[in-house]
């Protein structure tokens, strides 16, 4: 393996196998390692492990494919599992089936049209990649303490609503996993009125492009105080629907409770964050530890979970909801007036009406758009927190219109690496409740 | 860029934000110590090419290199973030590998071994996580050109 390494920088070189391989063509140091590097452990921590079987030997055990087609897992993820029986030794997640470039592609998008790329990543919550991109791109700027406050009143709207559209999602195909095929319905139903909603505001259900380096990219519309309570209004009884039909429910408990269960220390260790870390009973949220936009002046809960097993993630998402519900409604309240992007010639196009009577304005319009603004040269990360965790975004600029280098901390691509951790000694019927409590999404992923 | 010191370290800012310019040989020497001082989530680990950049903004003791490896810690009990860059040169580009201090640094190593080709001494399974695993070259090197699809016009001669 080491005379491997050493000469794999050169390009068109095989680069080993990112396959789970058969106990038979690894010594015992390697199942060893392999075993370490599936737990995330060190060799050491490994080898105190007493409960790992030393050799169940070859001919009673077998590897399977889960995916990269199953229906269970959310897209194009690949499990590769050591069975026995029932029982799951090792996992490998094998990713990579969706990687599209999106960070290099970001590298020649301008910063201006950066949004439209990384909205593409988390597609079940689009706008808190905007928003965190954006965040990103005005500290460069440093116009991150000008933005207008009704513009940053609009981010938290909009990235509440999302994260209640994102765990609506959830609560479906978590429900379509376990066997509760009505829950998917319902889910996707109360997620189509928060899609309506976006649909009204940014002109798209998905990938709006809405949040911009700078503000938003339009005002709210006429009427859409009484979309969003509309929405509120239908969207309580429906959960309290969602607890008669799971919460409470025995086959459900009996189906999650004690499933995928991953302790405080192994959670950070991973690097785990959001509801996977919560749900250890850790109360770890970035909105309220380390407040961004104005989420210090609303009040809201952290929910935890003291088990963490699946239904523990469950739980708190589908808590995390009436707590988004909750923020809205104090944002209804507190929204002010003004403008909603930031009157800064070098960032702003200006107002499609200067267009017709300014040469100048024309010429500046054209510029923005085709070259973009020029960003300071610097480095910085800006870490929000998403439906799924920490989403992080780290950007090198080199002065120039487009980011050096644009890379997204992907909270899925983080919390994937749990899985195996979670489900070494379960069964193989708990590894699709496994799976969807972590709720990745592969676009972020393999990004 | 002001700067100061951190266990024999540079420390920067940028943009606010506590910046560390660890030496190659004394990285995971100083992230031991970082976890004493309570840095016990490893957030984020990737890398920068700056090949076509070679005159960015460094204090004047670190001497630039083609690579940066960009680690972001988090210290949940005091509620700060640190950015440790760690300069990696083009002939040896390779630096030891966190995983035994942050497990969870092994699929961000992988993805930085796969999109640079820096090398994690000591990672327990450094193969390639996003392209094939029979793919030349990779991708995010800025000598590494990103393609384009052909576009043929509707009606044109070629």
């Amino acid at each position: 393996m080491s005379d491997l390494l050493s000469t794999v920088v050169s390009a068109g070189t095989f680069e080993g196998n990112q396959e789970l391989r058969s106990r038979s063509e690894l010594t015992a140091k390697e199942v060893m390692r392999e075993v370490g590097a599936v737990l995330r452990m060190s060799e050491a921590d490994v080898a105190l492990l007493a409960e790992v079987e030393s050799d169940p030997g070859e001919d009673q055990t077998m590897i399977i494919n889960m995916g990269p087609q199953h229906p269970s897992t959310h897209g194009v993820l690949r499990l590769m599992l050591e069975l026995k029986g029932e029982t799951v030794l090792r996992c490998k997640p094998i990713i990579g089936y969706l990687h599209t470039g999106m960070e290099k592609t970001g590298e020649s998008l301008t910063f201006m049209q950066g949004g439209t790329n990384v909205t593409r990543m988390d597609y079940a919550s689009p706008l808190n990649n905007e928003l965190v991109f954006s965040m990103a791109t005005e500290k460069l700027l440093g116009i991150d303490g000008d933005i207008p406050e009704r513009a940053v009143w609009m981010r938290m709207l909009l990235s509440e609503m999302n994260r209640m559209s994102s765990h609506l999602l959830f609560m479906a195909s978590n429900g379509m996993d376990i066997g509760a095929v009505s829950m998917m319905l319902y889910g996707w139903r109360e997620r189509e009125e928060v899609l309506r909603f976006f649909q009204k505001v940014t002109g798209l259900r998905m990938n709006h492009n809405f949040i911009r380096p700078g503000g938003v990219a339009a005002d709210l519309p006429e009427g859409w105080r009484d979309d969003v309570l509309e929405i509120l209004e239908m969207l309580g009884p429906r959960l309290e629907e969602y607890d008669t039909l799971m919460t409470g429910q025995p086959i459900w408990r009996e189906r999650l409770q004690g499933v995928g269960v991953i302790t405080q220390q192994e959670a950070i260790a991973l690097g785990a964050t959001g509801p996977i870390l919560r749900s250890t009973g850790l109360a770890w949220d970035l909105r309220r530890d380390m407040p961004y936009l104005n989420y210090k002046d609303v009040d809201f809960d952290v929910i935890v979970g003291s088990y963490g097993d699946a239904f523990d993630r469950y739980a708190i998402r589908l808590a995390e909801i009436r707590e988004s519900m909750r923020i809205v409604r104090q944002i209804l309240d507190k929204m002010p007036g003004g403008d909603f992007r930031i009157q800064n010639k070098k960032v702003t196009p200006p107002p499609r009406a200067r267009i017709d009577e300014s040469m100048e304005a024309l010429i500046h319009h054209f510029k923005i758009f085709t070259e973009g603004f020029k960003v300071p040269e610097g480095e910085v990360y800006v870490a929000i927190e998403s439906p799924r965790g920490e989403i992080g975004c780290y950007i090198a600029s080199d002065g120039s219109a487009t980011p050096y280098r644009m890379h997204v901390r992907a909270p899925s691509f983080v919390n994937v690496q749990a899985l195996p951790h979670m489900m070494r000694g379960g069964l193989v019927a708990d590894a699709v409740a496994v799976i969807s409590s972590v709720d990745p999404v592969l676009g972020e992923v393999d990004r | 860029m002001t700067t100061d010191v951190l266990h024999d370290c540079v420390l920067g800012q940028s943009h606010g934000q506590s910046v560390l310019f660890v030496p190659k040989d004394r990285y995971i020497a100083t992230l031991r110590k970082l976890i004493d001082d309570s840095y016990t989530m490893c957030v984020d680990l990737t890398a920068v090419d700056f090949l076509t950049h070679p005159g960015r903004m460094l204090p004047e003791a670190i001497a630039p290199e083609r690579f940066e490896v960009v680690v972001n810690l988090l210290s949940m009990r005091d509620r700060t973030r640190l950015r440790l860059r760690t300069q990696v040169s083009e002939a040896d580009a390779s630096i030891d590998s966190a995983f035994d201090l942050y497990p969870g640094t092994e699929a961000m190593e992988r993805e930085v071994f796969d999109m640079f080709g820096i090398t994690f001494n000591g990672h327990p399974d450094l193969t390639r996580i996003l392209m094939p695993e029979d793919w030349d070259g990779h991708p995010l090197r800025k000598d590494y050109s990103q393609g384009r699809i052909p576009v043929q016009f509707k009606g044109s001669a070629s």
